[in-house]
């Protein structure tokens, strides 16, 4: 019992939490707005995709939401001047890749705390995007891209079909791959995988490369959601796709959870937000409520642990 | 402590146990890697709670809920592996949680430091309480967790192989320190797999058998063969199953070795097919050798050669590159991955040899373990097990299981049997002498001279970080070997 518990605490949690809002509210358990919450979750869901890999290498990336508003920036501007939508796209996610490379570096070969060098970079994209925006949103961009954050295919939208398609392959990397074996050992003892010949640094840069160029992908879907590149996009973001992170049972210690929790951990955010929303709680208690129901849940998880 | 039981998911790890200590006994508890010892003696210092069973202190039966409670009720406890904070200063990781207090509860660091420092005088330890604990080796770590264990004035008092990482001298001075104890009428549990240190300190053995119990006895009505078979329940034939090889051509040459502040001059040769012992006493700098020529700890001066090549290696990958494996001394904090499955750190070292397309061919891996698990004989209750979960010496052959992985050349082994039972060392023999039969070069880095004596074909003494003393098999006595290692110098 306790086993299970332990396995499916969360789960139990996420559970718990639509049943109680189900009561609460008739308009809750309706399919559109089910549709409509995966769609809200799955820009924090796809950061925090990435942000489980620098996690579980013991590391932590605090530039995600001025990566995502520089690199949305970068795809607005470019796609209002009229360039191909692949060449937007393509430069956003590799303005994503470079700044998680340049992260990366500065944490491994630089031997920087990953708390500062990032916490340095989010400050740094943010100055980025204004610098480049010049303080004021972007906007003129063309259908075909503003698809991307407001179609549906097959009456999913779309972006919890990338959402979809960003966690199955995490999932697969993490459990399948010699990268996710190297991400979860250097997170476990580090010094203990550098003696087994991994090359720790290589690794451990890929791992902020990844989540740069997450937090770009989901730039594109917010970018295109909002139909223009807001400067200051994406504040914040870091605290909920953290949250969403430890929501889902992966330790800031490393090593050990997984990407499954983390979307769990990022719809238990994002129900939360929607039932408060539904319930016409004012927006000051929402963000009381929301904090208190995070750390319930990691005591809880911590408890049976 | 009577009909004891406890499992854990998968394992039994103990099954109706009883076990006694009188006061004023040095009560020796033995048996197999994962036999139950260590758990026992937690369930006692309030780690782990009993499935079932009861436990009497003083005649009263107890229940120890929490470590905190059991040091309340004085009992006391060295714990295998060691659990301290690294960051710290020593002083602190011995009053950890009760510090001493000053009106208004402000820590009196003065009387702390003060009292660490008697105590490690004490004990004869010429560590300076300042530093911080993580820069001190294994073997002045666990010193410094025994001067922990001592200075609670306990009337029990548990020992989990305090001596695993302790040479021949600090094992007397511990010795020393419990043959104080005893008139005091503290009762001293020992835990250990150097079972001749049993016939010098205990006054009766328990011994236990896959998580049951076999017997107590008197350590007079028991021989060392006899010991042995009750704890793995057979006859062991021969301790050092060592089998003449001939040497081939050098695959491992070393020329002028020297670490800055670690070793001086260090040159050597190793031939495939042949057993190199470096003993040497703790601090002589003999397994730092091993880290510099694995790249892990960086070279000031020197030329290493792999089969007559000279080779440059900056890091562990470039050594793993030229054949070259190592087996390292902490396999906690350097071997081992904890959070992990035993398959995975099986496999870490050859991942590349395992994948295909970046995936990890799972089904060749699992083949892979399972042989690895058979030939080491490792007590797991499944492969995907993590490693945190296992007995002590079960970890030590999951460390040397990965090292067979990577088909080394050259394998430099620091300390191999730490911490593996008899039955286990005798494995753990065979399986070198199978290795140099294929052609691999052994070097055996060991502070255990029997083992050193036993198994090597020729022997490097290590003094002050250099090498005083080469010895063949033939002429290496235990004499000689002490006497190079306390720096006079030999040459045969
Ligand atoms: N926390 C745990 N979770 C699961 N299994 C455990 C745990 N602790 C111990 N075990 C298992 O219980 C058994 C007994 O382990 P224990 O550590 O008591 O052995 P031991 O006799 O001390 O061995 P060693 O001589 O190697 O130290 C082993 O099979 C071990 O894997
Ligand atoms: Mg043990």
């Amino acid at each position: 019992m306790r086993d299970i518990l332990r396995r499916f605490g969360i789960l139990f949690a996420f559970i718990l939490l639509m049943v109680v809002l189900a009561f609460l509210s008739d308009s809750f358990l309706t399919v559109n707005n089910l549709l409509n919450i995966a769609r809200q979750v799955s820009i924090n869901a796809i950061i925090a995709a990435g942000m489980t890999f620098v996690i579980l290498t013991f590391g932590i990336d605090l530039s995600v939401g001025s990566v995502l508003a520089f690199s949305g920036a970068i795809i607005a501007g470019l796609l209002s001047r009229g360039h191909p939508l692949v060449v937007g796209i393509g430069a956003g996610l590799l303005v994503g890749g470079l700044i998680g490379l340049v992260n990366g570096l500065i944490i491994t070969k630089g031997g920087v705390q990953p708390f500062i060098a990032t916490l340095g970079m989010l400050t740094i994209a943010r100055g980025a995007t204004l610098v480049y925006t010049d303080g004021r949103p972007i906007t003129g961009l063309p259908d075909a891209f503003v698809w991307l954050g407001a179609g549906e295919i097959a009456r999913i939208p779309v972006p919890v079909v990338i959402m979809t398609v960003v966690f199955a392959a995490s999932y697969v990397v993490l459990t399948q791959t010699v990268l996710g074996r190297y991400i979860y050992a250097i997170g476990g003892n580090e010094e203990a995988t550098r003696l087994s010949g991994v090359n720790v640094a290589f690794y451990k840069t890929l791992a902020y490369v990844i989540s740069g160029a997450l937090s770009a992908l989901s730039a594109v879907i917010l970018t295109a959601r909002l139909n223009s590149a807001q400067p200051t996009a994406g504040m914040g973001y870091e605290l909920d796709a953290i949250a969403a992170v430890v929501l889902g049972g992966t330790t800031l210690a490393g090593g050990e959870g997984g990407i499954a929790g983390t979307l769990l951990g990022a719809f238990i955010i994002g129900v939360l937000n929607n039932g408060l929303n539904l319930l016409n709680v004012s927006s000051f208690y929402q963000q009381v409520v929301k904090g208190v129901v995070i750390l319930l849940a990691v005591l809880l998880d911590r408890r049976l642990r | 402590m009577e009909g004891i039981s406890k499992s854990f998911p998968g394992v039994q790890a103990l099954r109706d146990v009883q076990f006694e200590v009188q006061g004023g006994e040095v009560h020796a508890l033995v048996g197999e890697n994962g036999a139950g010892k260590s758990t026992l003696m937690r369930i006692l210092g309030g780690v782990h709670q009993r499935d079932a069973g009861e436990i009497h202190l003083r005649g009263q039966p107890v229940e120890i809920p929490s470590p905190v409670y059991a040091r309340m009720l004085g009992i006391s406890i060295i714990h295998q592996e060691l659990n301290q904070v690294p960051a710290l200063p020593v002083a602190e990781n011995i009053f950890l949680g009760r510090e001493p207090r000053r009106a208004g509860g402000f820590v009196d660091w003065k009387t702390m430091y003060a009292r660490a420092n008697t105590l490690l005088q004490d004990l004869g330890l010429p560590i300076d309480p300042r530093r911080r604990l993580g820069t001190l080796t294994v073997a002045e770590q666990q010193l410094v967790e025994i001067a922990k264990a001592l200075s609670v004035e306990a009337d029990l008092v548990i020992m989990d192989e305090p001596t695993a990482a302790l040479t021949v001298e600090e094992t007397e001075r511990l010795f020393r320190f419990i043959r104080d104890l005893r008139p005091r009428g503290v009762g001293i549990v020992y835990i250990t797999h150097r079972l001749e240190e049993i016939f010098t300190i205990a006054d009766r053995v328990t011994v236990l058998r896959d998580g049951q119990y076999v017997g107590t006895y008197a350590i007079g009505e028991l021989t060392m063969d006899g010991l042995i078979r009750l704890m793995v329940g057979r006859q062991l034939t021969e301790k050092f199953p060592k089998e003449p090889v001939a040497a081939g051509a050098p695959v491992l040459e070393v020329r002028g070795l020297t670490s800055r502040g670690r070793f001086t001059d260090v040159s050597f040769t190793v031939h495939r097919g042949e057993i190199l012992g470096i003993a040497g006493l703790i601090g002589s700098g003999k397994a730092a050798v091993a880290h510099a020529i694995f790249g892990a700890i960086p070279v000031d001066s020197g030329e290493i050669l792999v089969d007559g090549h000279p080779v440059t290696i900056r890091s562990p990958s470039e050594a793993i590159a030229h054949g070259i494996g190592l087996v390292t001394e902490d396999r906690k904090r350097l071997g081992l991955v904890l959070g992990m499955s035993v398959t995975a750190n099986i496999t870490l070292p050859v991942l590349p040899e395992l994948e295909t397309a970046g995936f990890v061919r799972r089904r060749e891996e699992a083949a892979r373990v399972t042989q690895a698990i058979r030939d080491l004989d490792m007590a797991v209750a499944s492969p995907e097990q993590p490693a945190r979960n296992l007995s002590g010496g079960t970890q030590q052959k999951v460390v040397v299981a990965k090292w067979l992985q990577t088909r080394a050349r050259v394998l430099l082994l620091v300390e191999p049997t730490r911490g593996i039972d008899v039955g286990a060392k005798v494995e753990m023999y065979r399986l070198m002498v199978d290795l140099a039969r294929r052609g691999v070069g052994i070097v055996m880095i060991s502070s255990e001279l029997p083992e050193i004596l036993g198994m090597s074909d020729r022997i490097l003494v290590m003094h002050e970080g250099r090498i005083t003393g080469e010895f063949p098999r033939e002429t290496a006595t235990q004499e000689a070997i002490l006497a190079s290692a306390s720096g006079r110098i030999h040459r045969a």
